[in-house]
């Protein structure tokens, strides 16, 4: 299987830090994944456990007091690590594409959204004006925006909250990106339209051959859109696998909670299962294992290292001591 | 265009607010005396040769010895007050509004700087501006002015000098916030440049608190000014402002001449009052959270 397909993105021990007054906080500490061409990644984790910041180390965008410390970002064999930031100006939008989380802030209310669609193009592409428009007018056709042409004119504030995400996704798939990083894309929509937006983001990204790296907290969402699921935790890779294999028989006990933490409406009987405890402060995190404090199956051993992520079955592997073997706990 | 205008929130809003509409008038009315004044007087008050010394210290048209050619009276040197007053207007309101779009200009650029590359160069520009600001503004100019000697341009440079740091402040906040936005990442990852996301993106969201402090601003060079010549530093006797000629008229105001400084003075009132009336209206009415 890995002969077959061809390697898009492989990020190799990233390590983005940001050092702050009250410390060193490390965001990203060693996460290594590789992302196949026409592949969907989920990237899962709870608040704070460094999914967004993986996303904008890709892009490049990590500001001050944050650096990249080490690792490397291979685009199609580039090391965009280390690309200049005139390069990285060409790779942005044109080969990778992000969508954001919140459509409400993420289009520019001040213009009408043909003009934020018409920046891209011109940026990235050499259309003249009339191409430009034709191609804005089709891409909003795909996203499912209806009378596309007199909805350009319209301003962000004249769209509903699903629209404009049909927007943001318009506008990340105009330059025909060959990689799409999708940061929460559903999070802040009503429920009843999420199931639409996913179905249109995974047509596009199919429709286009792209590779996209859904970055969420939602297990739910990632069962649904994605090839492969990476775990983290902390900042650190703590399970990644084939989805399927990963949400019915996860091998880590963070992965496992956070199955058992998705609600499952035929079953009235019990309480919600949930994680004891928070995510520890990142700043100082204890030794040995991270997720020790919160997990059922901690030993002597996790107080003591830190568990490897290693291969547990073929295309498999999970960071623990003590795995959780076969279908849950 | 103009239906759109009429029918707009702004405009109706206007209509019912009674300042506003005073403001507007006196602001109208000085529009016409800056743009049309020289055709507004028969007399040349700086051509020496139109002006006549048996003329002089002619009292207002309507007091006894007042001559109708002269309708607010005339100075030491046969000068047509109102003459004088249309001609130093003009002055007055060309110093106030060029220093304010010098400071403007300057104050916008260096606060969008500040805020968006935040860093050293944000806290160097930004205490320089502090203590700046903890001097009053009159001091300043009074010592730059004392430094320069007289003139429109340095008066000009003076003003700017003191002026840009309200903008560079209320723009910097103003970034500061923008720039986190997420519609800013976006156009970051779109990969578009500092210098296009600060132009396209930044700046046409923090520019309509500046609209406010640059109307109130006008008022405050031209009082700046006119306090400025009235010392003496401002402009040079022959490109008189107001300020100059309440100064003109001061010495033989308590000799009974009082025309010659207070019609001048009464003009300055009504034109900061008419930039202040109308800068009200505009707050209440640019600020969303007062409405």
């Amino acid at each position: 299987m890995k002969d077959m397909t061809e390697t898009l993105l492989r990020v190799d021990d990233l390590r983005t830090h940001f050092h702050t007054f009250a410390g060193t906080v490390k965001a990203v500490d060693g996460v290594s994944f590789s992302l196949a061409k026409g592949e969907i990644m989920g990237l899962v984790g709870e608040s704070g456990g460094g999914k967004s910041v993986v996303g904008f180390s890709i892009l490049g965008l990590i500001d001050s007091p944050g650096r990249i410390e080490s690792g490397q970002i291979l685009f199609d064999g580039e090391d965009l690590a280390k690309a200049s930031e005139d390069r990285m100006h060409k790779i942005r939008g044109k080969e990778i594409a992000m969508i954001f989380q919140d459509p409400m802030t993420s289009l520019n209310p001040l213009h009408p959204i043909g003009r934020q669609m018409d920046e891209m193009l011109r940026l990235h592409t050499d259309l003249d004006a009339r191409g430009r428009r034709a191609r804005c007018i089709r891409m909003l056709e795909d996203v499912g925006i209806s009378q596309a042409e007199d909805r350009l004119d319209s301003y962000p504030h004249q769209f509903s909250g699903g629209m404009r995400q049909r927007v943001v996704i318009a506008i990340a798939m105009l330059a025909e990106p060959r990689l799409i990083v999708a940061d929460e894309p559903t999070t802040a929509l009503d429920v009843t339209i999420q199931a639409q937006i996913l179905k249109l983001i995974r047509r596009q990204v199919r429709e286009h051959g792209a590779s996209m790296i859904l970055v969420t907290h939602d297990l739910a969402v990632v069962a649904e859109m994605a090839d492969h699921i990476t775990v983290l935790y902390c900042g650190k890779v703590v399970e990644r696998g084939p989805t399927r294999q990963v949400i019915d028989d996860p091998r880590h006990p963070y992965t496992a909670g956070l199955i058992a933490s998705i609600p499952d409406p035929s079953d009235r009987k019990h309480r919600l299962d949930q994680i004891p405890g928070a995510v520890p402060d990142i700043r100082k995190l204890p030794r040995g294992c991270n997720f020790r404090d919160r997990c059922p199956r901690a030993q002597a051993l996790c107080a003591e290292r830190e568990p490897d992520l290693e291969t547990q079955e073929p295309g498999r592997s999970a960071a623990c001591h003590f795995p959780v073997e076969g279908g849950g706990t | 265009m103009m239906t759109a205008f009429f029918a707009s929130e702004f405009f109706a809003n206007w209509r019912r607010n009674g300042s506003a509409i005073a403001g507007s008038v006196i602001l109208v009315i000085f529009a016409v005396i800056v743009v049309f004044g020289p055709w507004l007087v028969w007399q040349d008050p700086y051509d020496v040769a139109g002006l006549d010394l048996m003329d002089s210290y002619k009292p207002p048209a309507w007091l006894p010895g007042g001559d109708p050619r002269f309708p607010l009276g005339t100075d030491g040197q046969g000068r047509d007050v109102l003459a004088a007053i249309i001609y130093g207007t003009r002055i007055s309101v060309l110093i106030g509004v060029s220093a304010m779009i010098c400071s403007l200009v300057i104050g916008t650029f260096v606060g969008l700087v500040a805020g968006y590359f935040r860093g050293r160069l944000d806290g160097l520009i930004m205490r320089i501006a502090d203590i700046q600001l903890s001097f009053p503004s009159m001091l300043i100019a009074l010592f730059l002015m004392s430094a320069f000697g007289t003139g429109i341009d340095k008066v000009l440079i003076a003003l700017t000098a003191v002026g840009w740091v309200v903008y560079a402040r209320t723009v910097r906040g103003q970034t500061l916030s923008e720039s986190g936005r997420e519609y800013v990442q976006a156009a970051r990852v779109a990969g578009l440049r500092n210098a296009k996301i600060i132009r396209r993106h930044i700046l046409p969201n923090v520019t309509t608190p500046l609209i406010v402090v640059a109307t109130v601003q006008v008022g405050t060079f031209i009082l700046i000014e006119a306090s400025l010549s009235f010392l003496g530093v401002g402009v040079p006797i022959t490109q008189p402002s107001l300020g100059l000629l309440i100064k003109n008229g001061f010495d033989v105001l308590f000799s009974g001449l009082w025309w010659v400084s207070v019609f001048p003075g009464l003009f300055i009132m009504a034109l900061v009052f008419g930039i202040n009336l109308f800068g009200d209206f505009l707050r209440d009415e640019l600020n969303p959270r007062l409405k």
